[in-house]
């Protein structure tokens, strides 16, 4: 196995990395230290400079419009993407675009045009509303939002909880119980618009991130229409199963591009830095930490890309997802914790991007599967079995 | 769970009230003589001398009559809220807020 970059992959990674550090570095000195956006006009500059790269729409297949990049460049490229402060949620502040809810590539035509087409032509948006206050990590149990058949509508009662982006969405993925005598097969993914009467927004939920929140969401019998069922009734579990799957290459990668920033900053930190008359690098103490870090970043690095290789041949690779997922949450939180230990009393204020990364790392040890249920998943596989 | 809207009594904007304040990150109102909100802002982490800093700025601009202040490092997700709410409470944002109209923001139906 050959993790070395092609001619291409490294000509991209280059552009990208340019576009990050003379692009988005110097727009985001500018902004509030927790920001995750920009100013509109801003952020359509930005779009504009993306497309021109052609490198607009990461995650859109090619077919509906995205660029002709395979998950292995994807992947590099999303380690380049979130090495800035507010990357490890915000990547270049969304100026790739990406996929939205890529559940909805599987959808029947006419869901396309009311929903997938306008969300890539950035006219809609949605969110996905898996987790509940029962739980997430285990939608085929936790799901208590019923749907109930009545007549050529479906209608929900229940509630959400931790749903990004809910309060500013034109419609959203629900996924809903539509059968209780069963487990996996009786969650239905329903697509529910923002303006369902019965639809409502309670609440913000504030988290570690400030610039980021989720939402708790509630359905009083919100009637939906059948034609609004994605895919099969019954079939939901796989479709959130699928986005969770492929969800974890990319989280994992933004993890390393921060893990990856932090470490650079590390090492120019401990050459200038002089403490009883000597730097910082020449400490045995503040080199093992150094060392650690990019034993860190390299073995996620190399776990994630053996995932997206695994992935671009087409073969299964879920446990390959999860062990990289969750290597790379784990061990670049050990590399931002060791970067504020060796910056000190800077590490922890907000004129440096560390004090941010450490509150957004904790996040990904839970986001996308805690890695507890990463290696729930790993050992389904070793066993060859369902645990549960 | 902290309450949804700021529900503080107002303090008259003063100097002397303002010279009490922390230099602490959080969210803000100021409210005219009558306790009508006029602008919801908050104090950042480019903030100099944090809510301190920010409502002094206010009252050299003779803006308002009163402020209330909440202190939270969830400064930006909670300055939303209080936007959104005002939205949910009222139909719009407070006349201080035009530049916010300029990007969506979430619709709350807080009950």
């Amino acid at each position: 196995m050959d993790f070395e970059m092609t001619e291409e992959q490294a000509l991209i990674v280059e552009q990208v990395r340019r576009f990050v550090r003379e692009e988005i570095v110097t727009l985001e000195a500018k902004l509030d230290p927790d920001a995750s956006r920009l100013e509109p006009e801003d952020q359509a500059r930005l779009v504009a400079m993306t497309r021109e790269m052609g490198l607009y729409g990461l995650g859109i297949p090619p077919e509906f419009g995205g660029p002709e990049i395979d998950i292995v460049t994807h992947t590099l490229i999303a380690m380049e993407t979130s090495q800035h402060r507010a990357g490890l949620y915000s990547p270049c502040f969304g100026a790739f675009g990406g996929a939205g809810l890529a559940q909805l590539f599987e959808a029947n035509d006419l869901q396309k045009e009311r929903y997938l087409f306008p969300m890539l032509r950035g006219e809609k948006r949605g969110f996905f509303g898996l987790t509940e206050p029962s739980g997430g990590s285990d939608p085929a149990r936790a799901i208590r939002t019923k749907a109930v058949r009545d007549g050529d509508d479906w209608v929900i009662n229940g509630s959400k909880i931790f749903i990004s982006g809910a309060d500013v969405a034109d419609f959203g993925i629900v996924f809903a119980r539509t059968d209780a005598s069963k487990g996996r097969g009786g969650v239905t993914c329903f697509i529910v618009d923002a303006d369902t009467p019965g639809f409502h927004v309670r609440r913000v939920v504030h988290t570690l991130r400030s610039g980021h929140y989720g939402t708790e969401l509630q359905f009083e019998d919100a009637r939906v229409p059948d034609a609004n069922v994605l895919g099969k009734v019954g079939g939901g579990f796989a479709i959130a199963n699928d986005r969770l799957t492929r969800q974890r290459i990319p989280y994992a990668a933004g993890c390393i591009g921060v893990a990856i920033k932090a470490q650079a900053m590390c090492v120019d930190y401990a050459k200038q830095r002089e403490t009883f008359g000597a730097a910082l690098s020449t400490r045995q103490a503040i080199q093992w930490m150094v060392v650690d870090n990019e034993i860190d970043i390299r073995t996620s690095r190399w776990a994630t890309l053996a995932a997206a290789c695994k992935a671009a041949r087409g073969e299964p690779y879920r446990a390959e997802a999860a062990m990289a997922k969750l290597l790379a949450s784990e061990g670049a939180s050990r590399v931002v914790d060791r970067a504020i230990q060796i910056h000190g009393g800077y590490g922890v204020t907000k004129d440096f991007p560390f004090e941010r990364w450490y509150r957004e790392m904790r996040i990904r040890r839970i986001g996308e599967g805690p890695s507890e249920v990463q290696r729930i998943v790993m050992a389904r596989e070793l066993f060859d079995q369902a645990l549960y | 769970m902290a309450g949804v809207r700021l529900d503080k009594p107002w303090i008259p904007l003063t100097d002397e009230n303002v010279a009490r304040l922390a230099g602490e990150l959080g969210v803000y109102q100021l409210a005219d003589s009558e306790g009508r909100i006029v602008r919801i802002g908050y104090a950042g982490g480019r903030s100099l001398f944090g809510l301190r800093g920010e409502l002094r700025a206010a009252l050299a601009a003779g803006e308002a009559a009163r402020f209330r202040t909440e202190v939270t490092s969830q400064y930006l997700s909670r300055y939303e809220e209080l936007l959104m709410v005002h939205k949910a409470d009222f139909g719009d944002l407070p006349a201080g807020n035009e530049a916010d109209s300029r990007r969506r923001l979430g619709r709350l139906s807080p009950g």
